[in-house]
């Protein structure tokens, strides 16, 4: 059993790619609880599409695809700001028109310069192609966002919860709002690694959702939510070593998995389902 | 010039005893969006102490009124001044129970964790509550009968218990002026008479209370002072005096007699 786990792991691009894959679902999972209660699931999947320019551009240009996808990242994060904050137009739209331009901007550059190998793997994620380079600049990114929800955890609670009570104390529901939308946006550039720019939103969404049907507490569906996420990056990363799968949808699938799991659970067991509107 | 003091930031204005708890001058406001006047011309001094019912009907400006006291809105002409200072300049002074459908009630917080939200002002970036807030939360949970309910999660709770909450919070905030935008909706009597006792007993040691109702029938009970309000101040006095069908009729925006007229009454 334990030579069947170590076995991938003697080929550094292998053991690179577990731990791209780490890193990617521990910082997504650690910000889905808010995703999920704030209602942030289309922003999050719009961020990892509105990436997409910025990664072809750095392919062509050969730098770092992952400076690449950060730049674009914040490109995005920018223009829902302005073009929410100085119209009339509701955040949604903003959103909505940001990402389909971006997103299609990145499918018209990568047809033009990419094979449909590369496509796909922007795509569908690529987790065995992570460079050392690529794997450190992972862990300071996730670090900083793990630990920006472990410092901003409190104010993140009162402007989600109430704005209102928020602003009489002088804090600003929006500059939080935008801190998450960008904390959202860096995790995506990690994550688009190991499941691609289609399937980051199974990563930001599905562990809290599978948490908030056995927990109604805060802290409780954040860690679930962790440990989901990890788990589930663990069994689809094998599931693709030895069966040959992509690692991507292996990855997901997995989550799906326990959130269909813990789903049947709770309503087995005649818990309330937190995550009911 | 106003001196605006950030989230966390200690607070130095000593308190002044003299001063007004609220000042404010020649506010008017109108909602860009739509274009329309919220409020005109609106003066007022409160002192401290008084029980002030802030009485209009719905569009009437008194959620305005009371989010340009927090900041919620921009102030656009007029000062406000509380406790002789520029409104946003002592954050712990001002708390705010809000209209219930700012709260997002499903959002996973338990009862506790609410009303120690109200510690927060207290503590400021990335410091972790105390003994100290532990203990004032835990003090205002019981005063306001729901210790029981500490651990769970607000959604779960009547929207009396809801209030009770948000009125725990206020306690736990320690504030001077305490403004109350329709705190009595979808609230129990129990729950009413424990709120009115509670801030009467808050405001006989010197706080100050605003709460926004349209319940024309608690007013002399429960209020010293009536501020009638439809963009504009139509009566401001003790409430027995201003609390007439004249004053009534001027800001509910209907004469008493007349068919026409008491259709819009009895729609409210």
């Amino acid at each position: 059993m334990v030579d069947w786990l170590i076995e991938p792991l003697q080929y550094g691009f292998v053991l690179r790619g577990l731990l791209a894959g780490l890193l990617a679902s521990a910082a997504c999972a650690s910000l889905s609880a808010f995703v999920v209660w704030r209602g942030m699931a289309f922003a999050g999947d719009a961020m990892a599409h509105s990436i997409l320019p910025g990664i072809v551009v750095a392919y062509i240009l050969g730098f770092s695809l992952f400076l690449g996808a950060m730049g674009a990242a914040l490109v995005a994060v920018v223009g829902i700001g302005l073009i929410s904050r100085y119209g009339s137009l509701r955040e949604d739209t903003a959103i909505g028109v940001m990402f389909a331009g971006l997103f299609a901007l990145g499918i018209l550059l990568l047809s033009e310069v990419a094979t449909f190998q590369d496509l796909s793997h922007v795509l569908f994620g690529n987790i065995l192609g992570v460079s050392t380079a690529d794997l450190l600049a992972m862990i300071v990114v996730v670090s900083l966002v793990v630990a920006a929800v472990g410092l901003f955890y409190k104010e993140l609670l009162v402007t989600s919860f109430d704005p209102a009570h928020a602003v009489a104390i002088g804090l600003s529901p929006e500059s939080i709002r935008y801190g998450l939308l960008g904390a959202v946006a860096v995790t995506t550039v990690v994550a688009v690694q190991t499941v691609g720019v289609v399937l980051v939103l199974a990563l930001l969404v599905t562990p809290a959702a599978a948490a908030s049907v056995l927990s109604r507490r805060m802290s409780t569906i954040m860690m679930l939510s962790v440990a989901f996420a990890v788990f589930a990056t663990i069994v689809g990363f094998y599931a693709s070593y030895y069966l040959d799968l992509s690692s991507g949808p292996a990855i997901v699938l997995a989550l799906t998995l326990i959130f269909v799991l813990s789903w049947t659970a709770a309503h087995l067991s005649r818990k309330p389902a937190g995550a009911d509107r | 010039m106003p001196q605006r003091i950030l989230y966390g930031g200690q607070c130095t204005i000593p308190p002044s005893a003299d001063e007004p708890a609220l000042v404010v001058s020649d506010v008017s406001f109108r909602y860009r969006s739509h274009g329309v006047d919220a409020l005109k011309n609106v003066s007022v001094s409160v002192d401290p102490g008084e029980r002030i019912a802030l009485v209009g009907p719905n569009g009437s400006g008194k959620s305005t009124f009371l989010k340009l006291i927090i900041g919620l809105e921009p102030l656009q002409t007029g000062t406000i001044a509380v406790y002789g200072h520029h409104a946003t300049a002592c954050r712990h002074r001002v708390s705010i129970v809000p209209q219930r459908s700012i709260v997002d009630w499903r959002f996973p917080v338990t009862v506790r964790q609410v009303v120690l939200m109200g510690r927060y002002v207290h503590l400021g970036w990335m410091r972790r509550p105390k003994r100290y807030d532990h203990e004032v939360v835990d003090h205002a949970l019981e005063r306001m009968k729901i210790i029981d309910l500490a651990e769970r999660q607000v959604g779960e709770l009547s929207g009396g218990q809801q209030q009770r909450v948000m009125l725990a919070r206020t306690l736990a905030h320690d504030a001077d002026l305490l403004l109350l935008d329709e705190p009595l909706n979808h609230v129990d009597l129990t729950t009413q008479e424990l709120m009115f006792h509670t801030i009467e007993d808050l405001c006989s040691e010197g706080k100050t209370a605003i709460v926004s109702t349209h319940d024309l029938g608690i007013l002399d009970v429960h209020f010293s002072r009536a501020l009638f309000l439809d963009k504009e101040i139509i009566a401001d006095g003790p409430v027995s005096e201003v609390l007439n069908p004249q004053t009534i009729a001027q800001a509910y925006g209907f004469r008493f007699h007349g068919r026409e007229e008491d259709k819009k009454w009895s729609t409210g």
